[in-house]
Order: structure tokens, then sequence, then C-alpha cells
């Protein structure tokens, strides 16, 4: 008993010195104006839920930011599980130049930097240049464009959400690539998981591959949907527009309060949908054992 | 002499044709993704060679008529890039060895041992993972500015503490903690590696007399090679890659990332080059000087990453 804690000690003096003890410090400083001295130090007048109010009702632009990284994020979860359990399906089979593939595609893994990304979105823009760049008048005479293709299946009659939900992939498909490679290994490695007798047994009885995708493949690794859902959302809400508001909020208009409340209602947002989501999808999900 | 097609023949067409579609669709799909994702790499590598004035003649495109080295130089130079790669790399090293042991012990700690209240405390590491750094982020920014153990120092100079900021203290002390980037979600991994491995490994140790930490680290250790191999090369790239962390307490710091974030603004304030595309090239250059080590690392390394995520306990 008391070697599990000597294993755990480091840890758990870490977690209560930096984590318990600061969450609890930024509920406290969330509730109260912080006022930096110049000389040094700091003091706290206890201020209340202002700073909540003033995030939420007066600041210009955190409630709209909050708002719209929140639907982003609702909208690219699904797109990026998706796309990646795709992947992974393409990338189990047996084809030449797996390995190249594979490498390719866990590339954006090692390249995820705020810095170096900000430097690949500018030299994506170039290169996607194309329907983007050229001025628009000229577009309009440049015949086929995704939009063109767009109003044809408009006219047909579908629906102009599920168009527009496509045409914003489609035009976030780098930023999508780029947020499912650890996804597309996961479910990569589930599907290897997966016992071949299964596909054999489901063969000889006559299933299609389609019916094996939604009888096998599916249910083996929808323990892992959730993982990777929960995944996405830690992982989008890391680098939003919210962290860098709350970060010029604290250094440089040094309103830590402010800040605190700030982070405070964004955390609570995701823990919240972190466990809806977590609670709608395991009870859906399938467990072996 | 007439040819009779059966139906069999007619299945077997069918399924040559669908199988030959798929294959079609599924390369498509894969240079597509290949294309996206190599496509900005390589525009990088082909601006850092274009010259100004290539880049405003509208005829050249990827391949540099005049080709140049002098944003690579300019880069270099800005950078002071052999300089601030052995420090970030001595940093990074020494960061990714704490955190894969102690990680590790963390992790082994979960997994092997009945103690009370285990299950709350592993909950606990799950919320270190959940709750994003950026909450307690300023609470930990002050605790650093006024860095007071226990307030041994207030006791004796009755001042507020000492700033340990713009040290290299802060991060190695909290990934000596375990609380270091992602830290989490190493243990996390460590953890359920280590259920995953049979009990009687130790119990054999155990009954020849070997003492847990003994146990730990001439048997568990070894067998752990696959996930720790996956945290090493996690922890490495990561903290390579970080600019939070180290903006956040080292912001003077000689870390190549953070060299460039603040290199754009540099170019234009210390060496008036206005030209926002001259600007462009250059960064372009800085971006691909600090990405090659870390690419250079990967080609050779990348076979250990697949197999350690999928050997390792992400899956669980």
């Amino acid at each position: 008993m008391v070697l599990g804690f000597t294993f755990i000690s480091p840890w758990l003096i870490g977690f209560i010195c930096f984590f318990a003890i600061n969450l609890l410090h930024a509920v406290y400083y969330s509730l109260c104006n912080v006022i930096v001295n110049p000389a040094g130090g700091y003091r706290l007048e206890f201020a209340g839920i202002s700073n909540y109010i003033y995030a939420l009702t007066k600041h210009g632009e955190f409630n709209r930011i909050l708002t719209t990284s929140i639907t982003d994020m609702l909208i690219d979860v699904p797109l990026i599980v998706f796309f990646s359990l795709l992947m992974a399906m393409i990338l189990n089979q047996k084809f030449k130049g797996r390995t190249v593939v594979r490498a390719i595609f866990f590339l954006p893994v090692i390249l995820l930097s705020s810095a170096i990304s900000d430097a690949l979105q500018a030299a994506m823009n170039m290169i996607i240049g194309g329907v983007s760049s050229v001025p628009p008048e000229m577009r309009e005479a440049s015949g086929f464009s995704a939009r063109y293709l767009l109003r044809v299946f408009m006219e047909l009659g579908f629906p102009t959400i599920l168009l527009d939900y496509i045409e914003g992939a489609v035009n976030r498909i780098y930023d999508i690539v780029k947020a499912s490679s650890v996804q597309i290994l996961i479910f990569l490695a589930a599907l290897q998981a997966i016992p071949g007798a299964l596909y054999e047994v489901a063969k000889i009885e006559g299933a299609t591959t389609y019916e094996s995708f939604w009888k096998i493949t599916f249910p083996m690794v929808s323990p892992l949907i959730l993982t990777n859902v929960i995944y996405t959302i830690i992982d989008s809400f890391t680098v939003s527009d919210v962290v860098n508001t709350i970060y010029t909020t604290a250094f440089t208009s040094m309103n830590f309060g402010l800040s605190s409340a700030m982070s405070i209602l964004s955390s609570a947002s995701v823990c919240i949908i972190l466990i809806t989501v977590g609670y709608l999808i395991s009870k859906k999900t399938f467990y072996q054992n | 002499m007439e040819f009779k097609i059966t139906e069999n023949d007619k299945h077997k067409v069918q399924s040559k044709i669908k199988s030959i579609l798929l294959d079609v669709f599924k390369w498509i799909i894969i240079i597509g993704i290949s294309y996206i994702v190599l496509g900005p790499i390589i525009t990088i590598i082909s601006n850092s060679f274009t010259s100004i004035e290539d880049a405003y003649n509208p005829l050249v495109y990827l391949i540099p008529i005049t080709p140049t080295l002098e944003h690579i130089k300019k880069a270099y130079t800005k950078m002071n890039y052999l300089k601030t790669l052995f420090s970030t790399v001595s940093f990074v090293f020494l960061l990714m060895i704490i955190q894969a042991f102690i990680c590790s012990l963390v992790g082994y700690g979960f997994a092997r041992f009945r103690f009370p209240g285990r299950n709350i405390l592993f909950g606990c590491v799950i919320l270190t993972i959940v709750v994003p750094i950026y909450t307690i982020m300023v609470p930990l920014y002050t605790q650093f500015r006024y860095f007071d153990l226990f307030g041994i120092i207030k006791l004796v100079t009755g001042k507020e503490g000492i700033s340990i900021l713009n040290t290299k203290i802060p991060i190695t002390l909290m990934t000596l903690m375990g609380m270091g980037l992602r830290s989490g979600l190493y243990i996390y991994i460590f953890r359920q590696f280590f259920r995953g491995l049979p009990k009687e490994i130790e119990e054999a140790a155990f009954i020849d007399g070997a003492g847990s930490f003994y146990t730990y680290f001439r048997i568990m250790l070894p067998n752990a090679i696959p996930s720790i191999v996956t945290v090493l090369l996690f922890s490495l790239v990561w903290q390579y890659n970080d600019t939070f962390y180290a903006s956040l307490f080292m912001p003077n710091s000689n870390l190549l990332a953070l060299k460039l974030t603040t290199m754009a603004g540099s170019l234009s304030t210390v060496d008036r080059i206005y030209d926002p595309l001259h600007v462009d090239l250059i960064m372009n250059a800085a971006v691909l000087l600090a990405i090659t080590p870390i690419i250079i690392v990967y080609v050779f390394l990348q076979r250990y990453f697949m197999e350690g995520i999928e050997r390792s306990g992400i899956v669980g």
C-alpha cells in the first residue's frame, strides 16, 4: 500500500502543488480584481461574480469567440472522426508503399506547433491559390469551380444545410487532415486488433462488405470512437481563439481576474461538452467483454 | 465455337470491376491527402530558395529561376541557428528523459498497486488531461513569479518570494513532478500498458526476493520498451514544438520555436524589411531550418512511432 504511494508520489506532489492549488487559485482569482503592483507583488480585491458578468456581457469579443469556437468544434469533431476512420480503413489494407503513405499521414503530428503551423497555413494558402487568388472578375469566367458544382446540387434539391456543411469541410480540408493524424493511428491499431476470423465467418455466411462493416468493424472500433472524440475535442480547444483571447487578456491587458474568469467559463463549457458527449456515446458503445 | 457467358463469369467480371474501381478511389484519396500534407512543406522548401525577383515574377511557380541562399543565410544568422538548436535540443532531451521516467513510474504505480483512493486519484490524472492547461495559466505564472517553497523565503527575508521566470526551473520542476506538457496522457499510456503485462513476471521476481523498485527497473522497464519509445518520441516532438509553456515561463529563452514566433516582427522593426513578401520568404526559410532536425529524426524513427502507438496502451 505504502509502495503504491511511493510510486505515484512525484505525480501526487505535483498534482497538489501545481494543479489542484492553482485550480483553486484560478477560481479565486476569477472572483477578484487582481491588482498588480508595479514595484512587485499583487493584491486581490474581492469582486464577486463581476468578472464573469463582464466577460459574458460587456467584453467586446469573448462570448462571440467562445460560441464560434464551440460550434466550430462541434462541426469538426464528427468530420475528423469519420475521416480518420475512413483513412484508417484504407491504410489497414495491404498495398505497395503503405509504410510511406503512413509516414506521410503522420507527418502533421510532428509539425504541430503554432509557429510552424502559422507559416504552413500561409504556404497552404499560396498553393491552394487557384480559386481564391484569382481576381473575382476572372473567377466567374474560369468555368469550373466548386461553387458551380454546389449550385448544380442545390438545383437538384439537396438541402442547403448539408451542402454548406460539405462546402465548409472541403474548405477546411487541410485543418481536418492536420487534426486527424493521431486519431488515424488509434483507429488503425484498433482495426488491427480485430480478429480476421470474424470477417471470414461473415464472408462464408454471405455478408457483403457493407454489412460486415456495420456488423463487425463498427462495433469493434466503437470504444475508440469515444477515445477519439474526446481527444479531438480537447485537442481542438487547446489551439483555439479562446486561448489567445485569454492569453492576451492576462499578459497584455494584465487583467488576471478577467482572464481567469474567461478560462474557467471556457473550460467549464469544454467539460460539459465532454461529459454530455461521453455519456451519449458510451451508451451506444459496444464492449466486447 | 461460341462463347457462353455463364452466371459465374458475369459475377467474376463484376467483382473484378468493383475492386478496380475501389482501388482507383483509394488511390485518389491517398494521393489527394498526401498532397495536402506535403504541399505546404514543398512550398516552404521552394519559397526558401526563391529570390525576391522570382517571387514577383508571375511565370515562376515552385521552381525558382534564380535560386538564392540569401533567405536561409538571413534566417540562420537571425536565429543564431546552431547555438539555439543546441540549447533547444539539450533542454528538450533533458525534459524528454525526465518525463518518460517519471510518467512510467507513476503509471506503474497506478497499474500494479492497490491503495485507498486509487481510482479517485487516477480520475485526477484524467482531470489533468481534460482541464486545459490555460485554465491554471495565471496562477501558475504568479506562483513562479513569486516563487516561495512552503513560505521559507518569506520567513527568512520577509519578501514576497523570488521570481524564477525566464529560467529553466519552472518547466523542469513541473516535468519532474509529472505535470509537464501532456504528462497526464503519458501516465495514462503507461498505466494501460503495464496493466496489459502478465502479473506472473513480477511474482516470479518477488519470490526470488527482489524488491519493488528493483523489479520495476530490471523487469518492468525493459518490458515496456514499446511504450517508452512512444512516449519519448511524442515528448521530444511536442516539447520541441511547444510555444505555450515556453512563452509563459521563459519568454526570453533561447528556444527555436520561440525564436520563430518573434522573428517576423523583429524582421520589420530591427532589419527594416518592409516588403511583406520578403519577410514571408525569410520566415519560410526560418521554418525550414526549424523543422529540418525534427523531420530528420522522424524519417529515421517513424517506424517506431507507428509500432509504438500500435503496441502501447493508447488503445487500451
